[in-house]
């Protein structure tokens, strides 16, 4: 009976340790990150390093401005939501609303798929389909335009478009839960008042579902703020203001294009450039947290 | 009455949604043919056993191969128990409260993180402190962290859809707690688990940014058994690695879409697996 009691003492334990990996997982993530990501702040200058807009970090004298980087992650970000929560919440909509039972089988697989897709590949087919097109479109509006430098397709409108579709999976299934999870009553409340499908949709599903929804949005913001290898590959090499046609740097392709053979306060920089991520992260993050909360209490 | 003006509102919303709908479905379909036209041509027999050799004259990928199931193997090899015996706590063991929610909070955190920084952070803890440097421990230790939420995550789910009255009846048979969850939670939450285990799978033959710095991106195959068992110690790219590296540095854009088509034939694996999967839950479920 005393070994049977023991085995329990012990599992228990044992079980209690797994769970408490996760704890300890984030508590250093965040530690090495401050630690690693604050010394170049204090070396560089926390003001000139996060709004100064030079970046030459290997010339004679070097300069580590960046302003720009933060503000590619933020506009790319901001225009892919813009563009990708449109076409996803409409999605939703014909998912959860319209959709016959075969054919939203047949969509929603489609969206597991889109997914489940590595992020290189949507990264390499952005380089051999997006890029020509933008170019395309690069060369005639920019026509003669002596001033202009010609980024071959590869700049910030390709990295939206890019992580437009990137962010679409997430939107999608987080909105489809949110609609589907509103009471059948008020539906038929609407439609009896004579409202028709289209405008009790909108005007009673989606507002009921607003918080779910806006879940998913924020859940998105995460997805493409965080998004590295894809937009590394379609958004050119420079440092930039984030303007259309212009080849830009992001906080992450930042980090992946130079890190491999960056030294001394060069690196650090790029340290900090990651926790300016991480930052970003945990204020969308905590926006989550809130927006979660809300949501269970009605 | 319905005015025609509203008739025609409606009709265009309808029209837009639609579309949104079809988007998805065309974009997949246009990505899959897309990367078969492109990339089906160079995948056959020698591109999947051999490795890129100049000297041999040889374009392949079985060094990536190897390496992505190594890493793999050494990720799963410790998060699944880990993920499992988390899920467990959190269902079985721990009372509601304090604990639990800063559990579920930093579990929820991990799965926010973008896998870059996951990368940074093995790179500095696992390849810098630890000595480990660019090699398929690394990888797989940054990679732990990664996939940890997620085998918890489906854990969990499975657990709470195993009936109270199962647990109840084990302890009234007069089962110890471990007793019960090993011969009784753990088997009928199996379908669950294993969906998790195989997303899982899944995210690991995807990641490539947190890779990058982490595993590096040796090709070479291991020599005989001896070198196999030293692979871990070593660098060593993935495929997702391979493709990004074909597709960037290397400019070699026939191995990139090869390696593309590789993947996505895994992916299509994964996702059917998982389907069957949750299906076969769904009716253990009603019964």
């Amino acid at each position: 009976m005393k070994r049977k009691a023991i085995i329990e003492k012990i599992a228990n334990i044992i079980f209690g340790v797994c769970a408490i990996v996760a704890i300890f997982a984030v508590c250093a993530i965040t530690l090495y990150m401050f630690i690693k990501g604050t010394p170049a702040l204090k070396e560089v200058g926390v003001f000139e390093l996060l709004f100064g807009n030079v970046w030459k970090p290997t010339a004679a004298n070097p300069s580590y401005g960046i302003a720009y980087i933060i503000l590619a992650s933020i506009v790319g970000t901001g225009f892919s939501v813009l563009i990708g929560v449109p076409i996803g919440l409409l999605t939703a909509v014909f998912l959860s609303e319209l959709a016959a039972k075969k054919l939203s089988e047949v969509v929603r697989s489609a969206v597991e798929l889109l997914a489940a897709i590595p992020s290189v590949i949507y990264g390499l087919l952005g380089l051999m389909v997006l890029n020509p097109l933008m170019y395309q479109l690069e060369k005639s509006i920019y026509a003669g335009d002596q001033a202009h430098q010609f980024t071959g397709g590869a700049n910030m409108l390709s990295a939206i478009i890019v992580l437009a579709i990137m962010i679409l999976p997430t939107v999608i299934s987080v909105s489809t839960s949110s609609l589907k999870a509103v009471s059948d009553n008020l539906r038929a409340a609407s439609l009896a008042l004579g409202a028709t499908k289209e405008q009790t949709i909108f005007k009673v599903v989606i507002p009921a579902a607003k918080s779910g929804i806006l879940t998913g949005v924020v859940l998105g913001i995460g997805r493409a703020l965080g998004e590295a290898m894809a937009i590394n590959m379609v958004a050119g090499g420079a440092v930039n203001i984030p303007l259309p046609f212009n080849s830009v740097r992001t906080l992450t392709t930042q980090i992946v294009s130079e890190m491999g053979y960056s030294q001394g306060l060069h690196r650090e920089v790029l340290f900090t450039v990651g926790l300016v991520l991480y930052v970003f992260i945990m204020i969308v993050n905590f926006i989550l947290l809130k927006a979660r909360k809300k949501e269970v209490a009605g | 009455m319905i005015s025609t003006k509203r008739k025609l509102i409606d009709f265009l919303t309808r029209l837009a949604i639609y579309i949104c709908a079809l988007f998805s479905v065309v974009l997949l379909i246009g990505i899959i043919v897309y990367v078969f036209y492109k990339g089906i041509s160079v995948v056959n027999w020698s591109f999947l056993t051999s490795v890129t050799s100049v000297i041999k004259g040889t374009v392949g990928i079985a060094g990536n191969i190897v390496n992505t199931l190594i890493i793999i193997f050494l990720t799963m090899l410790i998060a699944t128990p880990l993920g499992i015996g988390s899920a467990i706590y959190l269902n079985e063991y721990a009372k509601p409260g304090k604990i639990v929610t800063v559990i579920e909070f930093a579990t929820e955190t991990l799965s926010g993180i973008p896998s870059i920084i996951f990368g940074l952070f093995g790179m500095m803890l696992f390849g810098e402190r630890l000595g480990l440097g660019y090699s398929l421990w690394t990888g797989a230790l940054t990679l732990i962290l990664m996939v940890l939420p997620l085998i918890t995550r489906n854990t969990q789910e499975a657990l709470k859809t195993v009936p109270v009255a199962y647990r109840n009846g084990a302890i009234g048979l007069g089962s110890g707690k471990w007793h019960m969850i090993r011969t009784i939670l753990i088997p009928s939450a199996m379908p669950g688990i294993i969906t998790g285990a195989i997303l899982a799978i899944g995210r690991i033959v995807g990641e490539s940014a947190a890779l990058l710095f982490t595993a590096g991106s040796a090709k070479l195959l291991p020599k005989g058994i001896a070198g196999l068992l030293k692979k871990p110690t070593q660098s060593g790219g993935t495929l997702t690695i391979q493709m990004y590296l074909s597709a960037t540095s290397e400019g070699d854009f026939t191995t990139a879409f090869g390696i593309a088509v590789v993947l996505i034939i895994i992916v299509l694996f994964i996702n059917l697996m998982t389907k069957i999967l949750t299906k076969r839950f769904d009716v253990s479920r009603k019964d």
